[in-house]
């Protein structure tokens, strides 16, 4: 009986995605009274209806949910206007709640001048998981939204370098930290041995370098998201789907002995 | 070095050495007459791609950096990093809140107790719980010891990048007393897992504080000792001074944090910025640099071993007695006596067993100035026994990223140094 109970556990653990128990969108919190933080009570002068919500969280943690078409827009004014001067972007990372809800890209922003902080959101359905990158106002957003991308599929518009950071290049089983992904990976342990023993010079070295060394003849195609986001965007089968090295979004890397596994999924896919 | 305060409590750090005058701004000696270069012209403008590591000493881990040389001058830098990934967030989501502990000191094992204390705290915001007065002094010394802890071992291991293995030693000897203070308070050298939500795994153990006392006192006769091979050393000044430099605007941009951020000119401390546990009482300054090179980011770091020395002699000092858990029944076990004789007792301890400690809907960011920088930890909860989301923003994975601007342009050798002086811990920026 304890064996039972231990094997549906792992199988648990291995298969069924966490979803968050919190009904509706999330824990969004009660609406804050704007006027207890002057950026929020600036930020509604400002933008008006691009400001969507505010609300406190944990006792003083302000945080305000912005339209997506206006991120950057808002990120830049919060970061040029000197009466706010959040100069420093702390952060970037996203939140699945699960079970279909949307996906939360959260900014963590501080000011040095006036020694505040706030908290910015933007909601992003799983139809369409794109956002303007803050990378032309913030250098630090790069690796930031780079990871967001690895581990979410969040695709950042005008990110000059928008490659996996974590996971490698040639990785094919999705977004890990997605609430879907299984624990253990999508594919099985012999598979993903298969694919380790597999790799080849190309998929250590991403194509600029080859092309540095001699190895590719031309500037290659630029990866997945960086030279147009949106086509790329548009090429995916589905958010969250899995990729194999044939999608065309895949790197392309001239070489064509990658067709072992035809056009059908790879062998070996768990589930 | 002597110090001279501000209101604000930081400082510049003072020069004892003048920078010297035969030094050029690239930092190399200017009276050596350049060689012209005796090379067949097809060859000049041809540049090289050279990789190093992931498996290479001197990149602290398995950090890999793929270089595009033209001659020894770096035009490009590529690091790639996400060889040591093991996905603590995504692990995170499927363990209880204590059970995570034991994953924050995997990741910054140089200062293990630092990761400890900050997850803890920001789960205790998140559930507005306030820990006892006895634990938040004990969460100060700890993170202090290991603040001295991490910077020792970059100070040690540094040296040896640029090829002074003294002070490697000398640190060494030193942080070993730390793993002693380490394992005589926990059982673990490294993984420590000491703190719980609420308090802490035990108190301190008796002897321990005579112990840290003993090394508050003895410390500064090492540092003293480090100082005296490194600072007025003339190969130390020639493979730091002006290398790998960088402006207080673009630090700010790049978002660096902690010593190489004030290194550049911006006192930005968190302890001083958003105290938490009571440090705006303690009596310590912030070591600013100049110069935004590695020479500053040393000075800075000795300096704040110093300051944290400081801050461990009032926090002993003001140690009280007393309950070092809180007395909350929601988040700490009952004791063993009341667990058997009351009834109430033993329901709270089964709920804790069988579900873990529960928080609130909702969300909490704490960041702590952990040795290499800002570290945030926020974690999302959705009223259950485990996180939706608990996210690590890493310090030094913010910090490495803006290696490729600090190195292109300088010298291959200086890749080295410059990626030492940012002390960069490779568990924590894969995660």
């Amino acid at each position: 009986m304890a064996d039972k109970d231990l094997n549906e556990s792992l199988r648990d653990l291995e298969s069924g995605p966490r979803t968050s128990e919190a009904p509706g969108d999330g824990p969004r919190g009660a609406a804050a009274d704007a006027s207890s933080h002057a950026s929020v009570a600036a930020l509604r002068a400002k933008f008006g209806d691009a400001v969507q919500h505010h609300t406190v969280m944990a006792g003083d943690e302000h945080v305000v949910y912005i339209a997506r078409e206006r991120i950057r827009e808002v990120l830049r004014w919060l970061k040029d206007d000197a009466a706010h001067d959040y100069k420093f972007l702390i952060d970037v990372t996203a939140v699945d709640y699960g079970g279909g809800r949307p996906l939360e890209v959260v900014y963590q922003l501080w000011s040095l001048t006036h020694g505040r902080q706030l908290r910015l959101k933007v909601t992003l359905p799983l139809s369409a998981l794109e956002v303007d990158s803050a990378v032309p106002v913030w250098n630090s957003a790069n690796w930031l939204e780079r990871e967001v991308y690895d581990l979410f599929g969040i695709h950042f518009h005008g990110h000059p370098d928008l490659r996996r950071i974590m996971m490698p290049d040639n990785y094919a089983e999705g977004h890990p930290l997605r609430k879907d992904f299984p624990l253990r990976g999508r594919f099985s342990r012999a598979e993903q041995t298969r694919r380790a023993m597999e790799m080849d010079l190309e998929d250590f070295y991403i194509p600029a370098e080859l092309a540095t060394a001699g190895m590719k003849e031309e500037a290659p195609k630029a990866p997945a998201g960086v030279s147009d986001a949106s086509a790329a965007a548009a090429s995916e089968p589905e958010p969250g789907g899995i990729r194999t090295p044939n999608d065309p979004d895949h790197w392309s890397l001239g070489s064509e002995d990658s067709g072992a596994g035809g056009a059908s999924a790879p062998e070996g896919v768990d589930g | 070095m002597s110090t001279t305060g501000t209101s604000r409590g930081t400082r510049k750090v003072e020069y004892l050495v003048t920078r010297t005058p035969q030094m050029g701004m690239d930092g190399r000696p200017t009276d050596v007459p350049v060689m012209p270069l005796a090379v067949e012209p097809e060859l000049l403008g041809e540049h090289m791609l050279i990789n190093i590591g992931p498996q290479h000493p001197a990149t602290h881990g398995v950090l890999r950096l793929v270089l595009e040389l033209d001659g020894e001058t770096v035009v490009r830098c590529i690091p790639h990093i996400g060889y040591l990934h093991s996905s603590f967030e995504k692990l995170g989501e499927y363990r209880d809140w204590n059970q995570i502990i034991p994953l924050t000191d995997r990741m910054d094992y140089l200062a293990p107790l630092i990761y400890n204390c900050a997850y803890a705290m920001s789960v205790e915001k998140l559930m507005g719980v306030e820990v006892t007065e006895r634990c938040k002094i004990v969460r100060v010394i700890l993170m202090e010891m290991d603040r001295i802890f991490s910077h020792l071992l970059w100070v040690g291991t540094t040296a040896i990048d640029v090829g002074a293995f003294t002070a490697f030693l000398y640190a060494f000897q030193e942080r070993e007393r730390i793993y002693d203070l380490h394992e005589a308070l926990t059982g673990a050298r490294i993984t420590t897992s000491a703190t719980r939500i609420g308090g802490m795994m035990a108190d301190l153990p008796v002897g321990w504080t005579d112990a840290m006392r003993h090394f508050v006192d003895t410390l500064p006769r090492t540092l003293d000792e480090i100082e005296t091979l490194l600072t007025h050393n003339n190969l130390w000044i020639g493979r730091n001074q002006n290398i790998g430099v960088i402006s207080a605007e673009d630090a700010v941009d790049y978002g660096l944090t902690g010593p190489n951020l004030r290194a550049s000119g911006v006192p930005y401390d968190i302890r001083k910025d958003r105290p938490y546990y009571d440090y705006e009482t303690y009596e310590f300054d912030v070591p600013v640099g100049v110069h935004g090179d590695s020479y500053d980011r040393y000075l800075c770091r000795m300096d704040e071993m110093r300051q944290s020395l400081r801050i461990l002699d009032q926090a002993l000092d003001r140690l009280p007695g007393g309950p070092i858990n809180v007395d909350d029944p929601r988040v700490i076990l009952p004791g063993k006596t009341d667990l058997m004789s009351d009834m109430e007792s033993m329901i709270h301890h089964f709920k804790l067993v069988m579900e873990g400690v529960r928080a609130p809907v909702g969300e909490s960011w704490f960041s702590v100035e952990s040795s290499k920088g800002e570290l945030g930890m926020y974690v999302v909860s959705d009223g259950g026994s485990k996180p939706v989301r608990w996210h690590v923003r890493g310090p030094s994975f913010i910090n490495i990223s803006a290696l490729p601007k600090m190195v292109e342009g300088e010298l291959l050798a200086d890749v080295i140094a410059v990626n030492a002086s940012l002390d960069i811990v490779l568990g924590e920026i894969d995660r």
